[in-house]
């Protein structure tokens, strides 16, 4: 057992007593990254394999919620930057060892692949609606035009910024509770089940909306089985994981993670989703809320917990 | 060329005065500080174990800081000193979480922060400011490729260890125990 003392005083702000430079904007950011994957992920497939018709809320109303997200998740991103003006400077280089740079590069191209694909579908979600300038309507002939193109960019566009949202924190090896392999394809997995969850939200037909019940509740089993790995290789880990796990198991985050993200995020709202295929009076949007919370509290809890974890020296 | 420096926990008896040299020749701003001194005590009483040991940034060889930078305002300078080039930084903040030893800082105005190795100074040949106000010379600071030097003689002759070596960075500041 070692104590260990700061005998010339140390107490800098977000470092000290444990680390705190990511505040609420990086998980709300990871989220809203996740959803926005989720979503355009499904609406760029389900138009690939020519089911338009069949899905019109996934592919056309849910979408007007990815460049929402995107956009606030960014700006959610920029107000934790504390050097703020050089935000630029990110755009000037591109460093393939730093999942933040190609991060960045990828939210570059797929911002404006979501204003467009929600531009060209605007009009089918409110007929009444009409562009306030003419030149606006060739823009949308053309775009559509180009539809499929982009659905085709969109799914390893999607599958990327899902991964990288998890990816982003597991290449620290510095936190070891962020440290392991499976935070990319769990974070991937957690995506695009809000995505699907939102596609319950918004979906037009009984038919659509038991499609995306199906889904959400394959994703959430795989969820629970990647969790389930996550939490074996801290056990079987090194002691810096062992200590990490602790606050996840028996320390201050056992509520959050048992409750909220296992329990209410995953566990009920699969349950109710099952109840609701076969049959049973549910109303649908209550899982899909708590599949879109749950997503929201496991982001806000690997962050603030992870931030606490670090070698032991 | 690969600087390092050595400090000898032996002889170091915790004055804080390479704390203090640090933020007068770095301007370092109040309630900040790029070095610092902790006390480890190990062991089960009555027999117990002191430690006192400076520490900074250990300019890690494979530093996971310059790794995870988007920009590349961290970057190695000259004998492998990691410094980070203030107007670059967009203070993203993850150099931050990808220290093993929390050396990093964000500084008030803005950007991220750390032990240079005194750089400027020994671009003048001069030691690091910690290094030259030491007043039990605990400290060394040199070129580890130079089989002669100082810091190298000293590392063949002394047991030695460096911070979570677990970690992987491959640290640059060696401590004597
Ligand atoms: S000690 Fe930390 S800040 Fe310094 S080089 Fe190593 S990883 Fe980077
Ligand atoms: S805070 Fe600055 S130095 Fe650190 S990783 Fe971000 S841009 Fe690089």
């Amino acid at each position: 057992m070692k104590e260990e003392l700061f005998v010339s005083g140390r107490n800098i702000p977000n470092v000290d007593p444990f680390l705190h430079t990511w505040h609420w904007p990086i998980p709300l950011y990871l989220f809203l990254g996740g959803l926005a994957a989720g979503i355009l992920f499904f609406a760029a497939y389900f138009t690939i394999i020519g089911k338009e018709d069949k899905v019109p809320g996934a592919i056309k109303l849910a979408p007007m919620v990815a460049p929402i997200a995107i956009v606030v998740g960014l700006a959610a991103l920029m107000f934790d930057l504390t050097h703020m003006l050089y935000f630029w400077r990110l755009y000037t280089t591109i460093r393939l060892e730093s999942p933040m740079s190609w991060g960045a590069w990828v939210l570059m191209v797929m911002t404006p692949i979501s204003f467009a694909w929600a531009f060209i579908h605007l009009r089918e979600v409110f007929p009444n609606f009409n562009w306030p300038f003419k030149w606006l309507y060739p823009i949308e002939d053309f775009l559509k035009k180009y539809k499929v193109w982009m659905a085709w960019a969109l799914i390893p566009l999607t599958i990327v910024l899902g991964i990288y949202t998890g990816i982003l924190l597991s290449a620290f090896n510095a936190r070891p509770l962020w440290n392991n392999a499976i935070l990319g394809p769990l974070f991937l997995t957690s995506g695009l089940s809000t995505g699907a969850a939102m596609n319950i939200l918004f979906a037009k037909s009984k038919y659509e909306r038991h499609l995306f019940g199906k889904i959400d509740l394959g994703l959430i089993i795989v969820e629970l089985f990647f969790i389930i790995h996550m939490v074996m290789g801290y056990y079987a880990g090194p002691e810096a994981q062992k200590e990490a796990l602790h606050l996840l198991v028996g320390g201050e985050f056992t509520v959050m993670f048992f409750v909220f993200i296992i329990g209410m995020g995953l566990v009920f709202p699969a349950i109710l989703e099952a109840f609701e295929l076969s049959g049973a009076k549910v109303w649908a949007a209550i899982p899909a809320l708590l599949v879109l919370i749950g997503g929201a509290v496991l982001r806000f809890l690997m962050v603030d917990a992870g931030q606490m974890t670090r070698y032991l020296y | 060329m690969r600087y390092a420096m050595v400090i000898d926990t032996l002889k170091c008896v915790g004055c804080s005065d390479c704390v203090v040299a640090c933020q007068t020749e770095n301007n370092v701003p109040v309630g900040y500080c790029r070095d610092w001194v902790t006390e480890s005590v190990g062991g089960t009483y009555p027999i117990v174990d002191i430690e006192l040991r400076s520490e900074r940034c250990n300019h890690c060889t494979d530093s996971p800081c310059v790794r995870c930078c988007p920009t590349g305002a961290s970057h190695y300078e000259e004998g492998g000193i990691v410094v980070v080039t203030h107007d670059e930084c967009i203070g993203c903040g993850a150099c931050i979480e990808s220290c093993p030893y929390d050396a990093r800082y964000t500084h008030p105005d803005g950007y991220v922060d750390k032990c240079t190795f005194c750089l400027h100074r020994v671009k003048k040949g001069q030691l690091p400011a910690c290094v030259s106000v030491c007043p039990t010379k605990c400290m060394y600071f040199g070129d580890l490729d130079d089989e002669s030097s100082e810091v190298s003689q000293l590392l063949k002759k002394r047991n030695h260890k460096v911070l979570a070596p677990e970690a992987g960075t491959k640290p640059n500041v060696f401590y004597l125990i």
